[in-house]
């Protein structure tokens, strides 16, 4: 009875994740919150492509530093500006008040967005922009179509342009085109980037984002980390009591026939 | 009877007892309170629940600690609660895993009551508070679920406190009494917060004292659904009996190292559950003015959730969605009353018939199909799939009469069995 009802959940279960998935094929991201050297580089993007907008509210700049392996004095040098401190939140100078004014809505705060968006999410969307001459800002968005935000990572990226209707871009993705399995270069994408317009390569770029959205994922969750260290030791001390609460119920109940 | 016992005793526990029944009390619910020595597998849910209600508790209490309880501060304390609070995000897994399973464990505590029979006669009482405490809890759980103030919280209320409103004339007006206000505000949050961590906390341990005191009165039963106390010893005890303490202590202490194995993997290691426990849409702050896409309760509720949006049809001149709130009213209510539609000669599914063995099986897996429906959005054949496990659902239970009479039952042994 009881395997039967697990059997019949974990037929169920991937249904259900599969039904929670959108249609736009997401690149896949996987964080490594052990690599310091990704985390800071992607701090150091947040903080100079980010930050003048988008708010990371809820953590603290010296909570991140020890986390992400940076110390004090170069964390205060480098990535806090203005009046904040080292032991202050990550907030911005621009009111949400004035923000909304400018932007229609003011920029989220970005703490959470990876526990609410999915790195993938992140990964792909930022790597996804396009050129595109009927939006306010001259771009749009692959996955998050008509996006209100600008593209503050063209100069790095360079040029995007689209070379497929909205619907193909949706159902093929911006990038993934046909593999040629022998040279193992793609063409037939929707999005290309125009030589020479960006001052990183596709690789050095895809790192870059990389990068950041580790970052993001870091400080969505900055516990993870200690949580599995904890939570190791915990499942080891778990596995002997259980072993000998198991041996001392088999003496008790030795004489129970 | 316990007042009497255990005077005149010398040293600190006779002191006590000549005072307070300790001694007795211990005897009465530990030492010398005899469980049959057959419980199985099914058994370790009723300990494991206790266990689960004080983790709740205990990790509440330390939240509280830090939590603010107001539209404007609620989420950013959470989030304070997560970060700058020293073991905060533990307290916080801790507790929102414990929700989820309590659950679990509940659902299988009460499953193990269908199959044995443990809500038969003489334990009508002992299943009725029971089914207060799934009833409170669910209160418990769903006021709770606000307290976060993000997306899902505030959208989940939302469509949960409007099912209110599908109360024909006083519905409206039910509905803004329930919220202290035109929408969900900072006033709901205020008066979810002291229902959830003081009145209902309050009910639910009266309650579990309740069912527990039910319980040691009848006594215990077991896989095989006879009555130990008919075959009893020349010193009154029955011979199928064995003292709960240390037997089953010792036998639940297994029992919580396995959960608590279980438990830890998903608080240390998975803490939002796969968004099923804490969904993704809750890590953005409650806003009135944007719906999520796809409104989904918690996965404990999503069954009664999936009966709701089944009744798809006006009647009587009542809107569906009315007949929706009956459909989920009834499907709890109902269970209120198993003791007095059970008509089989015997109690444990062991010696029932073919049918009740069947239609167990059926109603469980209507059950938790309906629990994944719940989550998913409605479509033309889910939804008929819906109605479908629903009726087979109520089925189990108005048939009941007819079928646990009809059938044939095999012979019941006159002491337990393995």
């Amino acid at each position: 009875m009881k395997k039967f009802l697990f059997a019949l959940l974990m037929v169920c279960l991937p249904a259900v994740v599969q039904a929670a998935a959108s249609a736009y094929p997401k690149d896949s991201m996987k964080p490594d919150l052990r690599d310091q050297a990704s985390l800071q580089r992607g701090m150091a993007l947040y903080v100079n492509r980010c930050m003048g907008c988008h708010s990371m509210e809820f953590q603290r700049f010296e909570r991140t530093a020890d986390d992400i392996g940076l110390p004090h004095d170069l964390m205060e040098e480098y990535l806090i500006r203005g009046d904040l401190k080292i032991h202050d939140q990550m907030t911005i100078a621009m009111s949400k008040t004035d923000a909304a004014g400018w932007f229609g809505a003011p920029p989220p705060d970005l703490t959470l967005e990876a526990r609410l968006r999915g790195t993938d999410w992140l990964y792909t969307y930022l790597r996804t922009f396009y050129r595109d001459d009927s939006r306010p800002w001259g771009v749009n968005n692959a996955l998050f179509k008509d996006v209100g935000m600008p593209n503050v990572l063209e100069d790095l990226q360079g040029v995007v342009v689209n070379n497929c209707t909205s619907e193909e871009l949706e159902a093929r993705g911006g990038f993934s085109g046909t593999l040629d399995p022998l040279t193992g270069t793609r063409s037939g994408q929707c999005l290309t980037v125009q030589a020479g317009t960006g001052s990183m390569s596709p690789a050095e770029f895809d790192q870059a984002i990389y990068d950041l959205v580790n970052f993001m994922a870091y400080v969505g969750e900055p516990s993870r980390l200690q949580s599995e260290r904890i939570g190791t030791y915990v499942l080891i001390f778990l596995a002997i009591f259980t072993f000998f609460a198991y041996l001392l119920k088999r003496e008790y109940w030795r004489d129970i026939h | 009877m316990a007042g009497h016992r255990n005077k005149g005793n010398p040293g600190l526990m006779g002191w006590i007892d000549d005072r307070f029944p300790a001694t007795a009390l211990w005897d009465d619910h530990l030492a010398k309170y005899y469980a049959p020595k057959n419980f199985n597998f099914w058994y370790f849910f009723g300990s494991l629940a206790l266990l689960v209600l004080v983790n709740q508790i205990v990790t509440g209490i330390w939240l509280t600690m830090s939590y603010n309880p107001t539209a404007e501060g609620a989420f950013a304390s959470l989030e304070y609660i997560m970060r700058d609070v020293e073991y905060g995000w533990l307290l916080r897994y801790m507790h929102s895993t414990g929700a989820s399973a309590f659950f679990v464990v509940i659902y299988l505590h009460m499953f193990r009551g269908l199959m044995y029979g443990s809500y038969r006669k003489p334990r009508e009482l002992v299943w009725i508070f029971g089914m207060t405490i799934y009833l409170a809890l669910m209160a418990e759980a769903f006021m709770g679920y606000l307290l976060p103030w993000g997306q899902m919280s505030y959208w989940g209320a939302q469509v949960i406190v409007s099912l209110f409103g599908a109360i024909p004339v006083i519905g409206p007006d039910l509905q803004q009494w329930i919220r202290g206000d035109y929408l969900i505000s900072g006033i709901t949050l205020n008066r979810f917060f002291a229902l959830h961590v003081v009145a209902l906390p309050i009910v639910i341990l009266a309650l579990v004292v309740l069912h527990i005191i039910a319980l040691h009165e009848v006594g215990s039963n077991n896989p095989d659904g006879i009555e130990i106390h008919d075959n009893l010893d020349e010193n009154g005890i029955p011979k199928d009996g064995i003292p709960f303490h240390p037997y089953y202590s010792v036998k639940d202490l297994v029992g919580v190292g396995v959960f608590l194995f279980v438990f830890s993997i998903i608080v240390f290691f998975f803490p939002e559950g796969g968004g099923y426990m804490i969904e993704r849409p809750n890590f953005e702050p409650a806003n009135a003015l944007k719906t999520p896409d796809h409104i989904a309760p918690v996965w404990y509720f999503t069954a009664f959730y999936a009966m709701l949006r089944a009744v798809t049809f006006n009647l009587f001149g009542l809107d569906a969605k009315f007949w929706g709130v009956v459909v989920m009213g009834a499907a709890i209510a109902i269970l209120f009353v198993l003791p007095w539609l059970d008509r089989s000669p015997v109690k444990s599914m062991r010696y029932k018939g073919w049918i009740s063995k069947t239609y167990l099986i059926v109603f469980a897996i209507s059950f938790v199909i309906l629990s994944v429906l719940g989550v998913l959005p409605a479509t033309d054949a889910r939804t008929l799939v819906a109605q479908i496990c629903t009726v087979l659902y109520f089925g189990y239970f108005l048939l009941m009469p007819f079928y646990t009479r009809l059938e044939s039952t095999k012979p019941v042994p006159q002491r337990v069995t393995g």
